[in-house]
């Protein structure tokens, strides 16, 4: 043994100096990053998915942009005017805007890519049933004609998150909203490396040299995106914990989502820091099957308000209360919808309360078919506690545990509980995705064309048009709290409060935007 | 023995229809969609719908199975659903980092495990021989995800030594290459080693007290001529149908390896592929996989031939 040990160190010296300083390979100005997950898709209308959406952010640009006050502000636009009628929209786009390969961005690429963006995105297709046609002026200027008046078109246009109507070149944007794009050149800050691209290892980024940022100071997603670093790589490490290991030894300068309970290591470490980059953050919601006893009765989704209370599942999954807050509002807590109308004595646990209206509904015992996620750990322990709550609150309830996938198909299925169906699974919702009642996938209740769980009411879908129609922000805040006083009549689904996120960085990088999405615009690296 | 040969490869042919139609049809049993994981977590149920009849999904899964297998015998192993590339290329891509790994392990593995089970064997019953059956015991026994966040720990981040995670391809540098297989090698040679060890243990001492080797001392050999010549040789069957197992074995080690030090090999391709529901992938890789044990198991049959003149066939 006492042979073996001086040989072995001797090995891995000889390897060490062989290689020089490991792992400490890169020009300066290289942001190496690890997102939320992988990008395996790189077309950000062709899917939902967070990370292609963050990809596109990247890549293109966009009409307008949400600042950090959640205002829309001209992005590609430079100016627009809107006509006294409110029935023409004419934006004109600012000078010296060009595509990755150097051609000028033109009105005719900006009016394909509202099209293909409408065809796939469900507020796109809100808007498209507003809008009478498109009209090309001239290669810098296009008109939206309107058949009436509606609130939505810098909304939807200026729409954070997924699907964002990104800007694409004609060519690109004439692809089948059903067909995945094969060329990615975008007009964003940053060009996307095709060849570099390696997907389950690392997605690259360089500085486009000749994107013209807007004059005024970058805020949210909007003003001048100015780039400070050469080169961003995405570089995939699907174990949180090699990841968290891969920072502390500088291998990396980012991480987008580091588990909340690995969050105690980052922080005792000098050199890594911890930035709340997104201060809506995310909702976790409850979500009913509407179609299946017991859920197809809404007294008997109103008991699951009172049984619930908003703490149990945040301590339960986020557990440091720093990263948390209860939020009794459909609409993010701090967003311009947000209000606790209708709120009051719903969401404290009041198991009585909820034993009575079972009672009151006829509750026979039906069993809730609660489906549990147990491979996501910002979503594992939040049907546990529901189950708990809900036993307690009367109920029957038969937690079924899979793989997020595998929910994810099954969510999609109409079949009864016993039949491979559902009736209940917890998930959770950016803040971006859901400020107002159109926004909020699921408060769509328009019956079998809403998302799972399928509620089907007519009051929900009348104060949604009538959002959608109305143009007065203060009478679009008395709409939304309308529509949230009917969710707790008609529960389409539950908010269980807001948690937050923060990004993971090295020391060196700041100016990081803060920002719905995480962006990579004003980052520095020293 | 050509004869052999030929029959054995013909014999694969079965074999790998059998896996073909398990894994197609596990694979369409399994519960999932890649349809609405590609889709999205926002998507609508049309979206979903869209996806999965542009996927060709929506066929009969007999139809499915048909057009894939006729594909496949024409060497088209399809396109990933999530890639958007050929398996066949992203196959090839992932190949060489665990192909590097495995051969690193191997190489490891044999060079440690078998003259230290030699060691034990030669001195039983004292300390050294003991010392490695504890150590042995300890490496079989820790999973190798525990082994691999120890050695971060170690040579990663406290004496900042070797690098953390990630992977170096051999064309942009031997340091490199070398220095990013150093710690995933280690993680997953010592559950081989331990393995290997205690056989090598075991059939050396079936045959380091057995006559001829008597004789062998006996005619005034020195020990190491003895053991090299006389007693490993004639134990080196089992030991060579242990590391061919471990070979095969390798491929489920790797899996955990990959995901622990973050490298874009194969075994990161399965579980990636698995998780999203990307059949054509899935498929690929198993077949793959079982043509690779299948051709182990021959190459392992074919060694003993070597080693032991008696064996023909």
């Amino acid at each position: 043994m006492s042979r073996i040990r001086p040989l072995a160190v001797a090995v891995l010296s000889l390897a060490w100096l062989a290689a020089g300083a490991p792992g400490r390979a890169g020009a300066e100005t290289t942001l190496r990053v690890v997102m939320h997950s992988d990008l395996k898709i790189v077309d950000p209308i062709w899917t939902t998915a967070y990370i292609v959406r963050n990809h596109g952010y990247m890549v293109y640009d966009t009409l307008f942009a949400m600042d950090a006050k959640g205002e829309i502000r001209p992005q590609m636009v430079d100016r627009y005017d809107v006509s006294g009628d409110k029935l023409t929209y004419t934006l004109t786009l600012r000078d010296g805007l060009v595509w990755h390969d150097g051609k000028p961005v033109t009105a005719e690429d900006c009016v394909a890519s509202i099209k293909r963006w409408a065809a796939k995105d469900s507020m796109g297709q809100k808007l498209a049933g507003f809008v009478k046609e498109f009209q090309v002026v001239n290669a810098k200027t296009f008109k939206i004609l309107l058949k009436e008046p509606t609130g939505l078109v810098l909304g939807a246009l200026g729409k954070p998150s997924s699907n964002v109507p990104f800007m694409m070149p004609r060519r690109v944007a004439e692809t089948d909203a059903n067909t995945q794009i094969s060329d990615f050149t975008g007009s964003g800050p940053f060009v996307f490396k095709k060849e570099e691209w390696k997907a389950g290892d690392k997605a690259v980024y360089v500085k486009f040299d000749k994107y013209k940022p807007r004059a005024e100071a970058p805020s949210g997603l909007a003003g001048g995106k100015v780039v400070k670093v050469d080169r961003v790589e995405w570089k995939w490490i699907p174990d949180h914990q090699s990841a968290v290991n891969a920072l502390l030894a500088g291998e990396i300068d980012y991480i987008e989502s580091a588990p909340h309970d690995l969050l105690p290591v980052l922080k005792q470490d000098v050199n890594v820091k911890l930035v709340d980059y997104n201060p809506l953050g995310n909702q976790y919601t409850f979500r009913f099957n509407t179609l299946h006893k017991p859920f197809d009765n809404a007294k008997i989704r109103q008991a699951v308000f009172y049984a619930f209370n908003q703490e149990d599942f945040l301590k339960a999954v986020v557990g440091d209360s720093a990263y948390y807050k209860t939020c009794k509002s459909f609409f993010p807590c701090g967003s311009p919808m947000a209000s606790t109308k209708g709120m009051d004595g719903l969401l404290e646990s009041n198991f009585e309360k909820s034993k009575a209206l079972l009672k009151e509904a006829g509750y026979d015992g039906t069993p809730v078919v609660l489906m549990q996620s147990t491979d996501l750990a910002v979503l594992t322990n939040l049907a546990p506690v529901a189950k708990s709550l809900l036993e307690r609150g009367g109920f029957k309830v038969d937690m079924v545990s899979m793989d997020w996938q595998t929910l994810v198909a099954r969510r999609a299925k109409r079949d009864p509980p016993a039949a491979g169906g559902w009736n209940a699974f917890l998930t959770g919702w950016v803040a971006a995705d859901i400020l107002n009642p159109v926004m909020m996938g699921f408060m769509n209740a328009s019956c079998e064309k809403a998302m799972f769980g399928w509620p089907c009411d007519q009051e929900i879908e009348s104060l949604r048009e009538q959002f959608a129609r109305e143009t007065n922000p203060a009478r679009q805040k008395a709409i939304a709290e309308a529509a949230q006083m009917r969710e707790t009549l008609y529960p389409t689904h539950i908010p269980l409060g807001q948690w937050y996120q923060p990004i993971s960085t090295r020391k060196n990088v700041d100016g990081i935007m803060t920002a719905p999405v995480p962006v990579f615009w004003n980052v520095t690296k020293k | 023995m050509l004869s052999y040969v030929g029959r054995r490869l013909l014999a694969t042919i079965p074999v790998m229809a059998v896996v073909a139609v398990v894994v197609f049809s596990l694979l369409r049993l399994t519960a999932g969609d890649p349809a609405a994981i590609i889709a999205g977590d926002n998507a609508t149920s049309q979206q979903v719908a869209e996806i999965r009849a542009k996927l060709g999904l929506e066929r009969p899964i007999a139809q499915q199975f048909v057009i894939w297998l006729g594909n496949v015998l024409r060497g088209d192993f399809g396109e990933s659903f999530f890639f958007k590339k050929q398996v066949s290329e992203l196959i090839l891509d992932r190949v060489e980092p665990t192909l590097a790994l495995s051969v690193c392990t191997i190489v490891l593995t044999v060079a440690t495990a078998v003259p230290l089970g030699v060691l034990a064997a030669w001195k039983r019953g004292t300390w050294i021989d003991r010392g490695v059956m504890g150590l042995s015991v300890l490496g079989f026994s820790v999973p190798v995800f525990v082994i691999g966040y120890a050695l971060i720990y170690l040579f990663a981040i406290s004496l900042a030594w070797l690098p953390v995670q990630g992977y170096q391809r051999l064309r942009e540098g031997v340091g490199g290459f070398l220095e990013h297989l150093i710690l995933p090698s280690l993680t997953l040679a010592a559950i081989y080693v331990a393995l290997i060890a205690r056989i090598t243990r075991a059939s050396v001492l079936e045959v380091i007290n057995a006559d001829h080797v008597r004789t062998a001392r006996a005619k005034g050999l020195a020990e190491m001529p003895v053991l090299l010549r006389h007693v490993l040789r004639n134990a080196a069957v089992p030991i060579v149908t242990v590391i061919g197992l471990g070979v095969a074995l390798l491929i489920g080690g790797v899996v955990v390896t990959e995901s622990v030090y973050s490298i874009p090999g194969l075994g990161r391709l399965t579980v990636d592929a698995v998780l999203a529901r990307d059949y054509p992938t899935v498929q690929a890789v198993i077949l793959l996989f079982s043509m690779v044990y299948v051709l182990l198991n021959l190459l392992v049959d074919l060694t003993y031939t070597v080693l032991d003149p008696r064996i023909r066939y």
